[in-house]
């Protein structure tokens, strides 16, 4: 099978690894090949599925669970678990699990959201260099050097603290936090998908459905858009899908550090940030949203781990 | 050699100088004044305010402030800290030693564990010891610092009390028993921070090592005779450890910055909780003093990465 034209994304009549050379009765798409070899990974569809049950609950958890995330009884605060209160109460009786199930929607919202805008801006960036070159991606390079020296959490809590007032007077509080720690961590981020990208296209400008396309007088855009970048994606799914779980955490630092959304939002961090000082009294509350997490990050990870040997096209599964 | 030093040099200036260009323009866009709070103040006319900007040029054009803050920082002169009136350098140099002792102790302890398991996890790939060693390097890569912190907290400190959970700079002891005491109450960030290095570490090694084995000079060694220690450590290790010592060098930036958070829950008095109270006070000169040392740790050490490398690896040809 020819590695070049296994990377055409459009329906190919790919031939399954172990035939012996007679072409397979059914065409089979690329995705399908892919995501075939991604289920054999074991680890990976075990972290997809955990994946899929947490943002399912977070989704819809709020809506059915009867609990509300700031119902204040003093009566029952600093609890343990309990039939009432599956993961306990906090220090003003609220609810934990109603708390994390709802901070989970903004924690894994600004994972995805800061990954997409690091993957926009990277992405756009390495084909303008790797598609240009000369001195567009010279200027560029220099660019990309610069941010990655720039020292990422001394930077983002310095953005977060001068600039978190602005925001809040420009949009409603929580739109505007969630603006700003959107755009500084996927600002901070996008340097390496923008390498991976500007590497793909470095190569690929050589292949020679590219010399036809030119032949063909394709206009430079739509030959980016249309047949370059579709083949430089596979490294940059991989970079993206590990980027979210980095994102997660770099929000949950933030947040951690006090330095987040406000204080209402309980996002898994800033309820870490309130647990610390009644670690003592009350450790299932610091537990409950740590282990949720490390639960996300580490089936993110596997995911990630798994769709880097199912894209890679050297590695025999 | 001394060629490729200069261009790497060369080229660190610049890219250090638009780093302090973007921190002195985000910290002049910002909203906040060091002398808002005197505006509250009844006693202080507003020209004695007035006279007190022009005095210290708050209002001078943007470029001319940025000039004079550069020339005062190359001449040493970083400041006076808003809210402590000390000099920046002597606030920064007096937290410098526990956080270098920190760190430092962290990172040995990290390439303590990761070398060896990572090795023995390339030579035998997919055994029992290799999948434990991978599983717990992922779980060590997923699990945050703080998080592990306060369970180490909860564990040792609080159910156990085998450990101080402040960190003193002040012990009152002395020889061994203050050898002791630095050690019990550095054992958990120290523990915190090189098991999550360490983590990554391991991945990094075991797949550098997984590469340099299957090449053909190791099957000849094999096919020599040689031992399979002496193939391991002569051969395969040396080769190995090119890449490892680049990313060692390349992650120091990283475990400064990783370091913020673990002092901020074990209350280490170092710079990172230098630099966060330094935030949230809005103490200007401390934090551009902290980020633009982060900022020269990270040029330096990709510099002698570079070098390392350089030296390392014959292949490398500097033209």
């Amino acid at each position: 099978m020819r590695e070049h034209s296994d990377k055409v994304m459009t329906a190919v009549q790919a031939v399954p690894y172990g035939a012996t050379g007679r072409a397979a009765a059914r065409p089979q798409s690329l995705w399908r090949h892919f995501w075939r070899r991604f289920c054999r990974h074991r680890l990976a569809l075990v972290g997809m599925t955990v994946l899929m049950v947490l943002t399912l609950s977070t989704l819809l958890g709020p809506l059915v669970y009867h609990h509300r995330i700031n119902d204040i009884d003093f009566a029952v605060s600093l609890q343990g678990p309990s039939l009432a209160h599956p993961l306990g109460t906090d220090d003003l009786g609220q609810d934990l699990l109603a708390r994390i199930l709802y901070g989970g929607r903004v924690s894994m919202a600004v994972g995805l959201v800061a990954m997409l805008i690091a993957i926009l801006i990277g992405t756009a960036l390495g084909a303008a260099a790797g598609y240009c070159g000369g001195w567009v991606d010279h200027v560029l390079m220099r660019l990309t050097d610069l941010f990655i020296a720039l020292p990422q959490l001394p930077l983002l809590l310095l953005v977060v603290y001068l600039f978190r007032d602005t925001m809040r007077r420009l949009f409603n509080p929580e739109l505007g936090i969630f603006l700003l720690i959107v755009l500084v961590i996927g600002g901070l981020r996008w340097m390496q998908p923008a390498r991976l990208v500007r590497a793909a296209f470095l190569s690929l400008k050589e292949q020679e459905f590219v010399e036809a396309a030119v032949a063909l007088g394709t206009p430079p855009l739509r030959m980016v858009l249309r047949h370059i970048l579709p083949n430089a994606l596979s490294p940059v799914i991989v970079a993206a899908s590990l980027g979210v779980g980095s994102a997660i955490l770099a929000e949950s630092s933030l947040s951690f550090l006090g330095l987040g959304f406000p204080p209402d939002m309980p996002t898994w961090g800033r309820l870490l940030f309130d647990a610390k000082d009644h670690l003592d009294s009350a450790p299932h509350w610091a537990l409950s949203p740590g282990t949720m997490i490390f639960l996300v990050v580490l089936s993110i990870n596997y995911v990630g781990d798994g769709l880097r040997d199912a894209l890679d096209a050297r590695k025999v599964l | 050699m001394s060629r490729y030093l200069l261009r790497r040099l060369l080229i660190a200036v610049p890219v250090l100088l638009g780093i302090s260009v973007v921190l002195f323009s985000i910290l002049a866009l910002a909203p906040g004044d060091p002398f808002g709070e005197l505006a509250l103040n009844p006693n202080i006319p507003p020209e004695v305010r007035f006279n007190l900007r022009k005095q210290f040029g708050l209002d001078d054009p943007l470029v001319v402030r940025y000039v004079r803050w550069l020339t005062a920082m190359l001449h040493g002169d970083w400041g006076y800290s808003f809210v402590s009136r000390l000099p920046v350098q002597q606030l920064i140099l007096q937290r410098l030693p526990t956080t270098l002792f920190v760190l430092g102790s962290a990172y040995m302890l990290a390439l303590l564990i990761a070398l060896p398991v990572g090795i023995l996890s390339a030579m035998k790939p997919y055994s029992v010891f290799d999948q434990v060693a991978t599983t717990f390097a992922f779980v060590g890569y997923s699990l945050p610092t703080f998080f592990t912190g306060l369970l180490f907290i909860l564990v040792f400190s609080i159910y156990l009390g085998w450990l101080p959970f402040i960190y003193s700079s002040t012990i009152e002891a002395h020889g061994f028993a203050w050898v002791i005491e630095h050690l019990r109450q550095g054992a958990m960030p120290i523990t915190v921070l090189g098991l999550f290095e360490a983590a990554s570490l391991t991945r990094f090694v075991r797949s550098s090592m997984l590469e340099v084995i299957h090449q053909d000079y190791i099957t000849t060694a094999r096919a020599k005779g040689l031992t399979e220690y002496l193939t391991i450590l002569k051969h395969a290790l040396r080769n190995a450890l090119i890449p490892v010592v680049t990313v060692v060098a390349l992650q120091i930036p990283t475990i400064f910055t990783g370091a913020v958070i673990t002092e901020q829950i074990f209350r280490v008095p170092g710079i990172g909780s230098l630099l966060i109270a330094a935030i949230e006070s809005t103490d200007t000169p401390v934090v551009m003093a902290i980020t633009f040392v982060y900022a020269a740790l990270v040029i330096l050490f990709n510099l002698f990465a570079d070098l390392i490398y350089g030296l390392l690896d014959p292949r490398i040809t500097y033209g």
